[in-house]
């Protein structure tokens, strides 16, 4: 049996939401869903899950608000504190199963809401490395990021490049608040934040709320024709966040085994030549190069690949045509929903100023952020 | 016998003071949260001294506190209806510890008040209402379970002391007997 | 939802695990979740190796004491390069464990699925009440100073008011489970107590007094959930997970009629259908209802269609409860007798039920024949219910 996204809708991207409450953001992005599948939420869904985690909403029981805004009240509605596309698997698993026609997914953001974010990462360490009181608790993207260059032979240029690529294709992005006309010079002249990131290459926070709406075969074909394929999705963990000791610096498995999972759900040897063009984690710059390696989409180099050209929007494989997490800003557990959404609107042809030509299958992939070794990937298709 | 073996290792909490490696350590975290279009109004109304609703236009009940959809109809909801604050005690505790567990001098009443709302079935299982303070009432109208079904409303603070919160109500307390509100 | 002639692949339990029960344990909250998997692991003979996927719960972050507490557990839990999610439904999350389990192996997608609960509350200082402190609306309920005992207190007053059931009725019930895990060796509220000592025990949240609610406890359980060519190699006695449900009711509980678990018959209703059970009063064998409280095993027995609304206390005073009786309740000891390390205490519970239709309890073995067995878990504000129905 396939599943098909059958539905998207989303409100926010901006870097404050202020005239809405996170619940009134998460109901916005819910009837847009809806309504673009075309399904009541109150008769036709048979599930809904949301994807959200306690201090990022600054609730200890935060699951106690999923159900209200997004029709889920008095039916079966569960949360997993994961990326939004770790639900989006868990729907796939639920359809699968035989037992579920039509599920609801849910993730949303509000940072704006939080007055302490460098802190509640800080609060995800170990208590062992808490006591190091390390100044930026995202430490470990550095470390990454500097393994990954030694490693790869990628320069700090190269790193420059794909903050470049990416801020600047997302002006054409309306969904890309962080987009910015930069330059490589400028970029190598900012002062680094984390070395060797600079903050051009460490995405900002957007506010959010995105609803994916998924199906089986028979119910999206029933809805007419724009669903979207789901032919895989996996994903996986490397090491707990109590064992960043035993995590193979700058490598991701996770994001390597998941991928696996989700060729060999989608019948994907070759995802170079199988695929038209990726939406992949960039948070840090180093992470989409790395991302496209783990992949399987680095060809000979992620970095060498990057400075030809080949990932441009008119290259030969388009990465982030939507201007990536480094426009569109990190939407905490809703990073990877944002990922897909974009993929979904390309394949259905709507993905106005940032649209690319003739392409039917694409490969989303997510991680969870520092400090956490969990990634996500999926392979997405039209007919 | 299932389980044969259960792994674990009972320490007092004064042993555990004595270990090596304990790390305390406090979380800083601190948010501002947006109230949103429903509760913004709502709060402003009790600034003013008025409980507001709203109306779900497809069921017709008037949802107190409000929100800006019916979340069983799943439709926006659309008018502000005020309600008079008057209603009945669904269900009353008292409590004798405060919100860390700790020991009160004064014990406190708490309820939920069933609110007086257009839309609402006589004893329909959801109402309109407000969970509060109860004044005016005794631990043993609560033991006694008189409390039950007491139609009380509102007592506000003075309006120079209301600041658009919850607090602006002081709590609930009975009506008068054949007062009207 | 369909009936389960649909479902992929049958699921069966062919583990299951605990740590002990305690106030305060000295292990880290890895190392909690990691005695639980290997427990587990080997009561089916298994190893880590056999095992394709992940399945965390664990309650709120605050207890533990880290942000993004599934990351951190993944590892004890056997999630080193392997898929892993947490799932988190309040307390209803230990019951949630082995209904997301259940669609990891239904699915086709995983042979085997190693589901663990962890929960360590004693992180939290000076006391985990402090925790339940930040549960609210942060709007309209936060500024009036709540204990989470409050809203626990007025939906036993409301269930007292409409059911007319008193307090001694309800205390019966911790007498009865707390005097059943004295046979349990994980317990750690064991004890022989009579009604008079809970109605004597301290006044918390009249009518809640100590003796009616569990303890704060550390402490993990997991399960090994496989598919059935899986089972049927391992096992001679699987246990089938015949039906899952769960539901969650609105978050403004103030505008409901807390007498009755609506929640919890939705979601029981589910998995009933799903397991072809028409009459659970009369075909469930035994059962291990929701026992944070008393009153909660007396409102839950009625949300899962066990008895008729505001009969449970009747038949409680009568002994069908019993380890002797009819329809045996929480016969382990549930969270009032054993503890209540809240995600693991629900997956304790369905452990429970693993043991006893496989008639591997011992001393705590229920004296009918058994073949059908219903757990339920709930959490958030009054809201979550999460049920599985098990068979031989």
């Amino acid at each position: 049996m396939r599943v098909a996204v059958v539905g998207v809708g989303w409100y926010g991207f901006k870097p404050t939401v202020p005239e809405l409450s996170f619940r009134e953001m998460m109901f916005e992005a819910a009837v847009r869903a809806y309504e673009d599948a075309g399904l009541d939420p109150r008769r036709d869904v048979d599930a809904f899950i949301s994807c959200q985690e306690d201090f990022w909403e600054g609730i200890a029981i935060s699951d106690e608000f999923a159900p209200e805004p997004i029709g889920g009240v008095l039916r079966p509605t569960m949360t997993i504190t994961g990326d939004g596309l770790q639900c989006v698997g868990q729907a796939y698993m639920m359809i699968k199963s035989g037992a579920f026609n039509v599920v609801a997914v849910e993730a949303h953001a509000k940072p704006s809401d939080i007055m302490s974010p460098q802190e509640i990462y800080e609060f995800s360490l170990d208590p062992n490395i808490r006591t190091l009181k390390i100044p930026n608790p995202l430490f470990q993207a550095g470390l990454d990021a500097v393994a990954y260059m030694r490693r790869s032979g990628a320069s700090r240029e190269h790193l420059a490049m794909v903050a470049v690529k990416n801020k600047v294709r997302g002006l054409l992005n309306p969904r890309a608040s962080h987009s910015a006309k930069v330059t490589l010079d400028q970029v190598l002249d900012s002062k680094p934040v984390i070395h060797p990131l600079t903050r051009y290459e460490i995405a900002g926070f957007t506010d959010v709320a995105i609803n994916v709406v998924l199906a089986s075969e028979d119910v999206a074909r029933r809805l007419g024709d724009k669903h979207v394929w789901v032919e895989g999705i996996w994903w996986a963990t490397e090491v707990g966040t109590g064992a960043v000791e035993w995590h193979e610096w700058g490598r991701m498995p996770s994001m390597r085994l998941a991928a696996l999972g989700a060729y060999k759900l989608a019948g994907v040897e070759d995802p170079l030549r199988q695929t038209d063009f990726s939406e992949v984690e960039d948070r840090f710059s180093y992470m989409e190069l790395l991302s496209l390696e783990e992949l399987g989409l680095g060809g000979g180099g992620a970095h060498r690949m990057l400075e030809s050209g080949y990932y441009n929007p008119e290259g030969g494989y388009p990465v982030n045509p939507s201007g990536g997490s480094l426009s569109m800003g990190v939407t905490l557990e809703a990073t990877g929903l944002s990922r897909l959404l974009e993929v979904v609107l390309q394949l259905r042809g709507e993905a106005g100023g940032v649209q690319l030509k003739d392409v039917r299958r694409a490969v989303v992939a997510s991680w969870r952020g520092p400090p956490t070794y969990t990634s996500i990937v999926a392979v997405v298709s039209r007919d | 016998m299932k389980p044969e073996r259960v792994p674990g290792r009972y320490i007092r909490e004064e042993d555990l003071r004595r270990l090596p490696g304990v790390i305390e350590y406090t979380p800083t975290a601190r948010y501002s949260y947006s109230a949103g279009q429903a509760l913004s109004e709502f709060l402003r109304g009790l600034k003013d001294g008025r409980i507001l609703g709203k109306l779900c236009p497809s069921c017709r009940r008037v949802l107190v506190p409000p929100r800006v959809y019916c979340e069983f109809c799943f439709t926006p909801t659309t008018e502000w209806v005020e309600v008079t604050g008057a209603g009945r005690v669904e269900t009353a505790v008292t409590s004798y510890i405060g919100a860390a567990r700790e020991r009160l001098e004064k014990p406190e009443i708490i309820g939920v008040i069933r609110l007086d709302a257009p839309g609402h079935a006589e004893n329909s299982f959801d109402f309109a209402g407000l969970f509060h303070k109860l004044c005016g009432v005794t631990e043993d109208d609560v033991k006694s379970g008189r409390v039950i079904g007491m139609r009380v409303k509102p007592r506000w603070k003075p309006v120079h002391e209301r600041m658009g919160s919850i607090l602006d109500i002081e709590c609930f307390e009975p009506l008068q007997p054949r007062e009207v509100v | 939802m369909k009936s389960n002639i649909f479902v992929k692949d049958k699921v069966a339990i062919v583990g299951a695990g605990l740590t002990l029960f305690r106030r305060r344990l000295l292990e880290t909250p890895r190392e909690l979740a990691w005695e639980a998997s290997r427990e587990a692991l080997s009561s089916a003979g298994l190893t880590l190796k056999d095992i394709d996927c992940i399945v965390v719960g664990s309650a709120p972050d605050a207890f533990d004491g880290i942000h993004m507490k599934g990351e951190y557990l993944a590892d004890g839990s056997g999630g080193f390069n392997k898929p892993v999610v947490r799932v988190f439904v309040g307390g209803g999350t230990g019951v949630m464990v082995p209904v997301v389990a259940w669609w990891h192996v239904a699915s086709g997608l995983c042979k085997t699925v190693l589901a663990v609960g962890e929960e360590k509350m004693s992180h939290a200082y000076p006391h985990p009440q402090g925790v339940f402190a930040y549960i609210w609306d942060p709007i309209l309920e936060r500024p009036l100073g709540p204990n989470l005992i409050w809203i626990f207190a007025l939906e036993m007053r409301r269930y007292m008011h409409v059911c007319n059931a008193s307090k001694e009725d309800i205390a019966l019930v911790s007498v009865k489970n707390k005097r059943n895990a004295l046979d349990h060796p994980a317990a750690q509220a064991a004890a022989k107590i009579t009604v008079d000592d809970v109605l004597k025990s301290e006044v918390l949240v009249w009518p809640v007094q100590l003796l009616d609610i569990s303890p704060v406890s550390d402490g993990a359980a997991a399960l090994v959930l496989a598919s059935e060519s899986v089972a049927r190699r391992v096992t001679d006695t699987p246990v089938w997970v015949e039906g899952i449900g769960f539901t969650l009711d609105n978050t403004h509980w103030y505008n409901r009629d807390l007498a009755y678990p609506r929640y919890l018959e939705y979601a029981a209703r589910m998995a009933y259908k799903m397991a072809g059970i028409e009459r659970p009063w009369k075909e469930i064998d035994v059962a291990e209802p929701y026992d944070p409280f008393d009153y909660k095993e007396l409102h839950h027995i009625e949300g899962l269609m066990l008895a008729r609304r505001c009969e449970a206390p009747k038949l409680l005073k009568e002994g069908y409860f019993d380890r002797s009786g009819e329809l045996p309740t929480s016969p382990g000891g549930g969270l009032l007798g054993v503890g209540n390390p809240i995600a693991a205490a629900g997956v304790m519970k369905v452990a429970e039920l693993f043991w006893q239709l496989r008639y591997e309890a011992g001393a705590r073995q229920v004296k009918k024949p058994v073949h059908k067995a219903v757990a339920n878990a709930w959490g958030d504000l009054m809201q979550a219910g999460t049920v599985v129905v098990l068979s031989t």
